[in-house]
């Protein structure tokens, strides 16, 4: 078994898929509750709670985006400080160089513009995209993760085999179909 | 439209009974993926070539010969292009507005509509940031409003409202384009994994960008896509309020008014919400997209560009009033001719356009009808074109100067630059029609998760 590097989950395991996000979370519940924990949750529309049940909090993207325009603002408003009055003062009737209120749309519009750009960036990063190919692609039924399906993935706990454990966990039948992912 | 009468019941649901999420994704992305393109299409699809072709001599005759095939002279040296822009600047601000605004707040019925407007604020932006590079002239060196090295050792104007402008667009570009294709990418993958043809496969799963839709993605998706409603709601009104800050900031009769920002965000949003409705009106018929866009969106749509035309009216008003009452002499003389002067017609066309028209849909049956609704839209985007026609040329005309009064005539490669840019958006818009999911599949399937679990409409 060869955990695959950045997807958090390995070639091997199980893919549970579910009609409803309310099925899928109650198994999600069961899931962990049993102990597993190398648990990936693939839905068409962001569900709430599966970020409580996986415990997981959202990274440093704020913080990231904050400092991007923290930094896009004093840079703006450096940039602009330089050309105007210190490379090349212009004295127009004794008017002040450091005209700062001028300069504060430009300023406030390239905080923006780090804003975006760094957001983005970092959403890319976070996200690892662009990413066109990765295994659970390849996993049957995986197409209906973006449509109406909601998937599981429970990822192979080595040394152990959970065949009978998940088989009661994720009773086969209705709005609910498991998939063995072979390596 | 049907004479049943819409209670209110009707009017408060923002999706049909019977749509399911799948039934959304389905329609939606087969819309792009299996439907024959149909005939409409076509036509539309070529006369925007046509206008497109005429946009490419127009713009090649201007680089050709230079400002001079305008009419613009000495004073009046702002014209077409430079009310084009605040035009198709203004006319964006819908899209931003609908997606940023009212994603802060958590407005139900802004999730059928937003790839709409969105896709409608991308292409406008297009053709708005064609507009002052073209005017420039020698539009060559256009790259000398950027901050760059140079062996002169200049600097760009910083302090002027035209290069705060510059800035602003700029970023306002890079903004809408970025919200808009973030807010593709969940999309984007559905219709991969739905495509059968190869190049669909290829093409759509390049533009995914790998999206895989795990809990990892959502959470980032789901902050970065508040942050940047967060911050496109402000951007938006402060590149208006920049627009109005170049004609503010100049010392021209007319123009040097202190209400101009927030006039012209007013009227960036009244042209923006009346560019939506000419858009939803036919195309909710047209891809069959009534089960989602619903009576409720044409009404909500109707009521914002009422509110718009009232904020906007209510400037009107200052605009004659505020230089009566300050008593300076060559701004009563704009007035004046506004009033009664050459421009006299378009100026009240305008007025009656934009200000009395749209009185209208206070009425909920006139709101309702939705060709009366399209004219009126209609209406109001003209009148918008003709405000910013009249206010560019209107000051100018009557500057301080009496021996310059001039009367501007726009030539007919003015009106080919006009015509041509409708025909930029026009075939930006048909192509995103027929290339990209056109209603928000995935907000969709949250949202109809949403009702069925609240258990309401």
């Amino acid at each position: 078994m060869t955990a695959h590097r950045g997807t958090g989950h390995t070639f091997r395991g199980t893919l549970a898929a579910f009609d409803s996000p309310d099925a899928m979370l109650e198994a999600l519940r069961r899931l962990r509750q049993e102990g597993f924990t190398r648990l990936e949750v693939y839905s068409p529309h962001a569900v709430e709670e599966v970020d409580d049940l996986l415990g997981r909090k959202p990274r440093a993207l704020p913080l990231i985006v904050v400092a991007a325009g923290v930094l896009g603002a004093v840079g703006g408003f450096a940039l602009q400080y330089w050309g105007m009055v210190l490379s090349y003062p212009l004295n127009i009737g004794g008017r002040p160089l450091n005209s700062w209120p001028a300069f504060s749309t430009t300023t406030f519009e390239l905080a923006a513009l780090a804003i975006l750009l760094v957001g983005f960036l970092a959403f890319c990063a976070f996200c690892r995209l662009p990413r066109l190919y990765d295994p659970i692609f390849d996993a049957p039924g995986f197409e209906h993760a973006s449509q109406e399906r909601f998937l599981i993935w429970i990822a192979e706990r080595e040394g152990r085999d959970d065949r009978d454990l998940l088989q009661r966990l994720l009773p086969h039948g209705e709005g609910v179909r498991i998939d063995e992912v072979p390596a | 439209m049907s004479p049943s009468p819409e209670t209110r019941a009707d009017l408060d649901r923002v999706v049909e009974p019977g749509v399911t999420a799948l039934s959304v994704t389905v329609h939606v992305s087969d819309l792009v993926l299996e439907r024959r393109t149909p005939r409409w299409w076509w036509i539309g699809f070529g006369l925007s070539l046509g206008l497109l072709g005429l946009f490419v001599v127009a713009l090649g005759w201007l680089f050709f010969r230079g400002v001079g095939v305008w009419g613009i002279d000495w004073p009046v040296a702002w014209g077409f292009a430079i009310g084009n822009y605040v035009w198709w600047v203004g006319m964006a601000s819908g899209g931003t507005l609908i997606s940023a605004l009212f994603f802060l707040t958590r407005s139900d019925w802004r999730s059928a509509t937003s790839r709409i407007a969105e896709t409608m604020t991308v292409f406008c932006v297009a053709c708005a940031g064609i507009m002052p590079v073209i005017h420039l002239g020698r539009w060559w060196y256009f790259y000398w409003l950027f901050p760059y090295p140079n062996t002169m050792a200049l600097w760009p104007q910083f302090r002027s409202p035209l290069h705060w402008d510059f800035v602003a667009i700029l970023v306002y570009v890079i903004g809408s384009v970025l919200f808009w294709y973030v807010g593709l990418l969940p999309d984007l993958a559905t219709l991969r994994d739905r495509a059968r043809r190869r190049w669909q496969r290829v093409l759509y799963g390049l533009l995914a960008l790998g999206w895989q839709g795990s809990s990892r993605h959502w959470r980032q998706f789901k902050i970065l896509y508040g942050l940047f409603a967060a911050l496109m709601a402000p951007l938006v009104c402060s590149i208006h309020s920049i627009v109005g800050l170049d004609f503010a900031g100049g010392l021209t009769p007319g123009w040097h008014e202190t209400q101009f920002p927030p006039y012209f965000v007013f009227g960036a949003a009244l042209s923006g919400f009346a560019v939506v409705l000419m858009l939803v009106i036919p195309l909710r018929r047209a891809l069959d997209l009534t089960g989602v866009i619903t009576l409720r969106h044409v009404d909500v749509l109707a009521r914002l560009l009422l509110t718009a035309s009232l904020l906007l009216t209510y400037c009107y008003l200052m605009e004659v009033f505020m230089p009566l009452y300050r008593g300076e002499e060559h701004e009563i003389t704009v007035v004046m001719a506004e009033l009664g002067g050459y421009y006299a017609p378009w100026y009240w066309a305008k007025i009656i356009l934009n200000g009395v028209v749209p009185q209208l849909l206070w009425i909920r049956p006139l709101r309702l009808n939705r060709p009366l609704l399209f004219l009126v839209a209609l209406g109001v985007v003209v009148g918008m074109w003709i405000e910013r026609y009249v206010i560019v040329v209107g000051g100018l005309h009557r500057n301080y100067t009496e021996s310059s009064w001039f009367v501007f005539m726009p030539t007919v490669w003015d009106w080919a630059t006009l015509a041509g840019s409708v025909g930029l958006f026009l075939t930006g818009f048909f192509l995103a029609l027929r290339f990209i999911p056109i209603v928000s599949m995935f907000e969709l399937r949250e949202l109809l998760h949403k009702k069925k679990t609240e258990g309401g409409r």
